[in-house]
């Protein structure tokens, strides 16, 4: 691999420990997936923020970077475990709080801001077309790549920030135009009424396609919501780190000269949203994940307005989409109505089956995924309908 | 016999070969504070990856898995090196923040287990 003078200097321990360490794993990832140079990066999400998924081990290491480690690039953070601020009335114990302060603590004393959002496009880290940047969270991997047409791979928690700390990531992947044509070209053969339509459809094609690209050919639209539902569905289910929609995302022209057809029907929906769907009464609902956009709290805002909830309802969204909720008056009808804004976590990071949680429902198909790996039930149903079932009696 | 591979963390250790023919998960799947070999059904149940020339094909599971490897070295219960036939993102990077030699692109099966093995740089000598 060729290095620049700057990149051997970081590679020898010329510019500090954290550099160094940062730039034998951004060295060594080259390496093994076959870069022969570094390229600059933008910007950088770095996961691996939930004291949850760290354990002591990760913050070992992070606090170990944060000596002599520091951003060179914007650098946004994944969900925390909990509300920063709020941890308490979510019922968050004070021995989780302390130690996911202290992984938070870490990250500011390396310079990244402390966003913690899945949806950092939402939130001011918002790439542009054709710029590389190093980002985990997977579904933001997704949206980036095949809606704004920026460039990365799947990064781990410690590949982000060696980026971050850095500036750089080995050019291979999604950095390069070959590696970002569509592997698959999937017939949509059913109309998508909702959202979590979407979200279906993507959990269906990530378990087919695997990490491959897929192609979404016969959909006439798709709201900014229903594309960052997908990302998340096809991300979860799959390996998926980039799609193209005929017509729709910026570089849906790349395609492969063979690529296997699967069509994608009414029944397949309704059979994905079947599966999504284990058997019990919800005695939790959350809706934004991806944290939720301006639009969605708008709309939950209405479906609230005037109701009381029965039962413990997570409004999960960044603190920015939260300010301009405050600034529009959504969220003072949103929080009238006993729901809880969920800012800096969200129902899959922060450790609700710990806090006696057993069947959740929710319109993502990603949180039905990874909240079913935490051992919880889930029930798959539209925004409507959850904010439904959190404001029935009883 | 002598093999040769790729350094993906150079260094110098010995050690006894703790072989798995199956791919590992270090989160979930080896204990952080104890080195022990947890996850259920696997052929190393049960034994310790301390101070082991650690030898499998690739890593599986968790990008957390990087972090559970730098604390069996915080605790000094690491392994003293990785073998891999293929090294991938989850155990190059766990072996470089834990500074672990680690060795791919060698024939693992040539390695039988509780030989004695010698790890340096790119090579794998036993």
């Amino acid at each position: 691999m060729h290095l620049t003078n700057e990149e051997e200097h970081m590679l020898a321990g010329e510019e500090g420990h954290a550099t160094q360490k940062a730039m034998q794993i951004l060295v060594a990832l080259g390496d093994i997936y076959g870069a022969d140079q570094m390229v600059k990066v933008t910007s950088v999400q770095v996961s691996g923020v939930s004291y949850k998924n760290l354990g002591d081990a990760g913050l070992e290491f992070l606090s170990e970077l944060a000596e002599d480690g520091r951003a060179r690039v914007r650098t946004t953070l994944n969900p925390a475990g909990m509300s920063l601020t709020d941890w308490a009335s979510q019922g968050i114990s004070a021995g989780f709080a302390e130690k996911q302060l202290a992984v938070i603590d870490a990250y500011r004393r390396l310079g990244a801001e402390i966003s913690c959002t899945c949806t950092p496009y939402l939130a001011g880290n918002e790439p542009r077309f054709a710029q590389h940047i190093a980002w985990g969270e997977s579904s933001a991997v997704a949206y980036a790549n095949s809606v704004i047409g920026a460039r990365t791979n799947r990064e781990g928690g410690p590949s982000a920030l060696a980026a971050s700390l850095t500036g750089r990531t080995p050019l291979y992947g999604l950095h390069l135009e070959e590696s970002r044509r569509a592997t698959h070209s999937i017939d949509v053969g059913t109309l998508l009424w909702y959202p979590e339509d979407y979200a279906a459809m993507g959990y269906f094609v990530g378990k087919a396609v695997k990490d491959g690209i897929p192609l979404f050919k016969g959909i006439k639209l798709a709201s900014l919501e229903e594309l960052k539902s997908l990302s998340a569905a096809l991300a979860s289910s799959g390996g998926v780190a980039m799609f193209h929609i005929e017509g729709i995302t910026p570089e849906w022209g790349l395609c492969s000269d063979e690529m296997e057809s699967i069509p994608f029907t009414t029944k397949d929906l309704a059979e994905t949203e079947a599966q999504l769907n284990d058997k019990g009464d919800p005695d939790f609902v959350s809706v934004g994940c991806p944290h939720c956009s301006l639009v969605e709290l708008a709309t939950v805002a209405k479906l609230l307005d005037g109701k009381r909830v029965g039962r413990e309802f997570w409004v999960c969204c960044s603190r920015e989409v939260k300010r301009q909720s405050d600034k529009a008056g959504y969220s003072q009808v949103i929080e009238a109505s006993g729901a809880k804004f969920a800012l800096d976590t969200c129902m899959v990071v922060a450790p609700i089956e710990e806090m006696g949680y057993r069947v959740v429902a929710t319109n993502s198909a990603k949180a039905c995924h990874y909240l079913r790996n935490n051992g919880l039930r889930v029930r798959f149903m539209s925004l409507e309908d959850c904010v439904q079932e959190a404001t029935k009696r009883g | 016999m002598k093999l040769t591979g790729r350094a993906i963390f150079g260094g110098n250790a010995e050690g006894v070969a703790l072989v798995s023919s199956t791919p590992m998960s270090f989160y979930g799947g080896v204990n952080p504070d104890t080195g022990e070999i947890i996850e259920k059904g696997h052929e190393l149940q049960g034994q310790s990856v301390k101070g082991r020339v650690l030898v499998f094909p690739y890593g599986k599971g968790s990008t957390v898995g990087s972090y559970v490897m730098y604390r069996l070295a915080k605790n000094q219960v690491a392994p003293c090196a990785i073998v891999n036939s293929k090294c991938e993102t989850i155990v190059a990077v766990g072996a470089i923040i834990s500074e672990i030699p680690c060795v791919d692109k060698v024939d693992i099966g040539k390695i039988k287990p509780d030989v004695h093995v010698k790890v340096d740089g790119a090579s794998v000598e036993f």
